[in-house]
């Protein structure tokens, strides 16, 4: 083991290389670039065995990452932004087709207006198209995740495709110190590639992703719902057998920090758990009960895990670097569905922040965290409020 | 010069499929199925093919096939090609798209593939329209012919995608019929034994939406090639060569006149004289470009 100072695209790019990777498709997109340009690299000088596409379009990069996987390869493509967008078709197929590829998601706002900076509408866009959808908070956890997520993938549970999203510039561009794992622990932990089950075999002809009428379609379905259950139990499982390879856990579908005795939590996902995390200190040393609920799946969604978290806790503050107009926002509304049926239901607020990069401090948290439990306090409904939006919400901008 | 007692009688695209009466996708398969042996992968994006395969869990296909989204074929048989390759497996991968998946929705990535000179053969069969949705025009629907969007004719001529193909270098480059199965056999067996970005466009008369009897799929076919409008050639590393029928038609006193083709199809029985003159005048010019790079430059494109 050797420990680097690298960055959060660096370490999935290194990710890559210790799972051994053998086809990669990809397209160039800000904050993403630096991912495949070092995996291109690596290809060139020899130090990973892969076929290396250099496709014209993020669709195509998708599209050959389904080749790739339906004809038995560990395929790895990376994205951002309108590259997600653009892809979206290829992303419901490679769901649908049951197809274990692993993509990170380097996360970035939506145009227009254009923006490069960090947003997880793109990531969360495509929360209903049968990926995983794994969320880092570190540098190294990026490392860890992007190994972890081969596993979660080709485990024949699951055989689902899975996405490893990192804030865009915040975590992307960070340099971190990280513990790089040999390659003979990484090759102990991921076997191998073994095709799945139903790889396009020459020797064995079969037809995929045929057409399937009302009768056969639904069971299509139901079976990926199924997959995307079975995971919840091996991201979990994935994550101890990592801690016991590496000494490094993360909670499995949920890190939670200070939670045990909290009164409030600061719920959300991405790297700005950081500045929570450090706000909740603050607050702790105020006399605040709180804590953080950091979500590391959005899918599949953690709703037995969460019910367990925040009972005893009397409010949740859920902060989304997402809008969903009209309803407000993404997590906000799951976290409330998933604690509906909860016997002593938290009271849970909304928050909209950050959004195009905007700046959130942890004095923005520790205001999220007095707002909750002012709302709470007073018996308000847990509605959403934005945060650091110039003039306010009902002023002109 | 490969002969019909030569080919396999074994039948890779089975009867039973749900191909309409007289369909030149099922025939295209059928032969290239034969031309090949079963020793090949298929990738087919969202066409006339995505349906006549029929429904799950039966297939007509005895050689392994993908199917895939509408633009995505080349791209998606890209990365095959590649996981075939780390698995030392060298079997053809073939793209078998429309003329919609290929001249329109899929350009870019085939244009993309063929830049890359992707190790893989690519073949178009063009009804030239969007015949599984109902006859709307696509980019190969040729000038004057009826279909569902273009009701009193289309405007504009059909691009011309073996030569935008071509254009990109690639090894090898055909065009074929399937009213001339022997020679569209000969050109996938050439093909498949060459290796980066190979391409066959194959032209192919669907009597639903070009309104003639299913019995007529064969005939049709041939008069496009005999009066004219389709011209079979090969493009080997460069060098456009006529082959078939073809190869006698640069005198134009040898090529029948375009109105019996016309006629044949109820897609161009609106058509007025000034759209047959226009069509006429494609034709020739066509051919006259074709005459110059034969005579003057060998067949030499570049």
């Amino acid at each position: 083991m050797s420990r680097l100072v690298i960055s959060g695209n660096e370490a999935v790019a290194l990710g890559v290389k210790l799972s051994r990777v053998q086809v990669v498709a990809a397209y160039p997109i800000t904050p993403q670039t630096a991912i495949v340009e070092k995996i291109a690299e690596y290809v060139e000088k020899g130090e990973l065995r892969a076929e290396f596409i250099r496709v014209e379009s993020e669709h195509s990069a998708m599209a050959a990452c389904i080749g790739a996987a339906a004809g038995g390869a560990r395929a790895f493509t990376a994205t951002s932004s309108q590259g997600l967008l653009y892809m979206s078709e290829m992303v419901f197929w490679a769901g649908g087709a049951r197809l274990p590829i692993v993509m990170a998601v380097v996360t970035r706002a939506l145009a227009p207006p254009w923006s490069i900076w960090c947003d997880h509408n793109d990531a969360l866009s495509q929360r209903d198209s049968g990926w995983v959808q794994l969320w880092a908070e570190s540098v190294q956890e990026v490392l860890d995740m992007t190994i972890q997520a081969f596993r979660v993938a080709e485990d024949e549970e699951v055989l689902l495709p899975v996405m490893v999203c990192l804030d865009g510039f915040i975590l992307s561009h960070a340099y971190e110190p990280a513990d790089i794992p040999e390659q003979s622990a990484v090759d102990s932990f991921l076997p191998e590639k073994k095709p799945a089950p139903y790889w396009l075999d020459p020797s064995k002809p079969a037809a995929y992703c045929t057409i399937a009428a009302p009768d056969t379609y639904m069971e299509f379905r139901y079976e990926m719902y199924r997959a995307m259950k079975n995971a919840e139990r091996v991201i979990k499982e994935v994550d101890e057998e990592w801690c016991r390879l590496t000494g490094r856990s993360y909670g499995g579908l949920v890190d939670c920090y200070r939670c045990d005795d909290a009164e409030v939590a600061i719920l959300l996902c991405g790297a700005w758990a950081g500045d929570a995390k450090e706000a909740v200190d603050i607050l702790r040393r105020k006399g605040v009960k709180a804590g953080v609920v950091r979500l590391r799946a959005t899918r599949p969604f953690p709703t037995e895990d969460l019910r367990a978290v925040v009972e005893g806790m009397d409010a949740l503050a859920v902060v989304d670097r997402s809008l969903s107009p009209g309803l407000p926002s993404i997590l906000w509304s799951e976290v409330r569905a998933a604690l509906y049926d909860s016997v002593k239901r938290v009271y849970v607020k909304g928050f909209i922040a950050g959004l195009g990069g905007r700046d959130v401090t942890p004095g923005d948290f520790i205001r999220i965290v007095h707002s909750t439990l002012e709302g709470f306090r007073r018996g308000e409904p847990g509605e959403v409020e934005w945060i650091g939006l110039r003039g306010g919400e009902s002023g002109h901008h | 010069m490969v002969t019909i007692k030569e080919l396999t009688r074994e039948e890779y695209w089975l009867p039973g499929n749900s191909s309409c009466p007289g369909c030149p996708a099922a025939l295209g398969l059928r032969m290239l199925g034969k031309a090949l042996e079963g020793k090949f992968v298929l990738v087919v994006p969202a066409s006339c093919t995505t349906v006549i395969q029929g429904i799950y869990p039966a297939t007509p296909s005895r050689v392994p096939l993908l199917n895939i989204a509408f633009a995505a074929s080349a791209s998606a048989a890209s990365g095959l090609r590649a996981a075939l390759r780390i698995r030392g497996l060298k079997v053809p991968v073939v793209v078998w798209a429309g003329d919609g998946g290929t001249a329109d929705i899929g350009l870019q990535a085939l244009s993309g593939a063929a830049e890359r000179n992707e190790d893989i053969l690519y073949i178009c069969y063009d009804n030239e329209a969007y015949q599984n949705t109902g006859i709307q025009r696509s980019g190969a629907t040729p000038y004057g012919a009826w279909t569902t969007t273009t009701p009193l004719g289309k405007r504009e001529h059909k691009k011309d995608v073996p030569m935008i193909v071509a254009a990109h270098g690639v090894p090898y480059v055909a065009t074929a019929s399937i009213a001339y199965p022997l020679d569209f056999v000969e050109k996938v067996r050439k093909a498949a034994s060459k290796s980066g970005f190979r391409y066959i466009h194959l032209h192919a008369p669907c009597p639903v939406g070009w309104r003639f009897p299913p019995s007529k799929t064969v005939e049709v076919g041939r008069l496009a090639v005999e009066t004219g409008m389709w011209i079979l050639y090969e493009i080997e590393d460069g060098v456009l060569r006529l082959t078939g029928r073809s190869r006698v038609l640069l005198d134009p006193s040898k090529r029948k006149p375009i109105e019996e083709y016309l006629r044949a199809q109820g897609r161009f029985s609106h058509l007025d004289e000034r759209d047959v003159e226009e069509l006429k005048r494609y034709v020739e010019a066509r051919w006259r470009e074709l005459k110059k790079l034969l005579e003057e430059r060998g067949g030499c494109l570049r």
